[in-house]
């Protein structure tokens, strides 16, 4: 079972939602936690233990000059405009270049060979002894994030129960982290920002295949709105946490709401129950 | 001498265009005659990238000077690499104005 946790919107609550639900399945079965909001990942922040670290790389172009004969072919090849040739010499622009390898491809000269280079790192640790928790880092000034997500993915391709909280937004890395999850959780809250940003969150969701279950965060009990949005879309509210300057204390130093308020353990039982019936299974 | 104007347009009379990569139109005037040919920028719309490719475009059709108002640090580069003068047009005119000012030598380089 594999819960990908998303929003759109920044600032939700996915995290205290992917934290707290780790937490809670911890206490009776293995659960790996993975942070793929490799720009900004603060789940070690709930989770403080020692990582051990593994570097990312993706295969970046070496053009050989001197085989080089500058026919062109492999900037005309690359989508991305990360090669240009011209008459007297080859430009490589390294940020511009997905690694898809296409230029090694096409070039007839085979003057063209990769090299790795290093993106960002996967980092691993155990904070509970049921929880584990992989966390994908990008490099800072590194445009790339998805190689970063696809890296930390894997580390727990092996695990049965696997949480991955996603960064906001919509666009490649959160496709990247939905790929392959059985369920999805958007997190929203009543705000016109909120309703925004899960009507296009819903609609990616939607264009993957992943059945997706809401979460109203900070619920003042007016959410007539984003309750309307989701009976019209056939959608169901899988948890509503209300509005709480507790909740918010607890989650801004650094604790677990289901650690300080045990009776929340039940209530992220059964938006685990949520998800496994979402995706259909047992 | 083949020069290239970012245009907003097709024609002479359109509105010279301030970015580079996303113009929607290449402008390529032959100074010695006054005639000239519109290239639409496949490129505009792209994700990224597009400061290179369209680059690529108007170095093919053996441009020596460009008359735009912003060029991006990829397209910079190679444009500077192919040998590409380049000149900065700010004053919200049309193509034509552009290459007036040109032919007058009053545009300033880009660095």
């Amino acid at each position: 079972m594999k819960i990908a946790i998303a929003s759109g919107k920044g600032g939700t609550g996915k995290t205290m939602v992917a934290a707290n639900l780790a937490f809670t399945l911890s206490q009776t079965c293995q659960v790996t936690l993975v942070d793929c909001d490799v720009e900004e990942p603060n789940l070690h922040l709930f989770f403080p233990a020692p990582a051990t670290v593994a570097d990312v790389n993706v295969a970046v172009p070496v053009i050989n000059e001197t085989t080089c004969d500058r026919c062109g072919i492999c900037g005309e090849f690359c989508q991305y405009g990360a090669i240009t040739v011209l008459a007297s010499r080859v430009l490589f622009f390294p940020e511009l270049c997905h690694s898809c390898g296409g230029c090694t491809l096409v070039c007839p000269k085979s003057a063209i060979h990769e090299v790795p280079k290093r993106i960002g790192t996967v980092t691993f640790a155990t904070p509970l002894p049921r929880l584990n928790l992989v966390t994908g880092y990008l490099d800072a000034g590194n445009p790339h994030a998805v190689p970063v997500i696809r890296a930390a993915k894997k580390a727990a391709e092996n695990d049965n129960l696997v949480i991955c909280d996603a960064s906001p937004g919509t666009s490649c890395p959160v496709v990247e982290t939905l790929d392959g999850c059985d369920a999805c959780i958007l997190v929203t809250e009543s705000t016109p920002f909120g309703m925004h940003d899960l009507e296009l969150a819903v609609d990616v969701a939607e264009r993957l295949g992943i059945p997706a279950g809401i979460v109203i965060n900070r619920s003042d009990g007016q959410d007539q709105a984003t309750l309307d949005f989701c009976t019209n879309h056939g959608l169901e509210v899988i948890m509503t946490i209300p509005f709480d300057r507790g909740i918010a204390a607890i989650q801004s130093r650094g604790d677990l709401l289901c650690r300080v308020r045990p009776e929340w353990l039940k209530a992220f039982s059964a938006l685990y129950g949520k998800c496994c019936a979402l995706a259909g299974v047992d | 001498m083949k020069i290239c104007i970012t245009s907003q347009g097709s024609t002479l009379d359109a509105l010279a265009e301030e970015r580079f990569g996303r113009a929607p139109f290449f402008i390529i005037v032959d100074t010695e005659t006054g005639s000239f040919e519109a290239l639409e920028n496949q490129f505009a719309g792209g994700s990224g990238g597009v400061g290179p490719k369209a680059a690529q475009l108007i170095i093919a059709h053996e441009v020596k000077a460009l008359v735009s108002g912003m060029v991006g640090g990829n397209a910079h580069d190679v444009l500077q690499a192919a040998g590409i003068q380049l000149f900065a047009y700010h004053a919200n005119g049309t193509v034509r104005d552009a290459l007036e000012r040109f032919n007058k030598k009053t545009l300033d380089r880009i660095q």
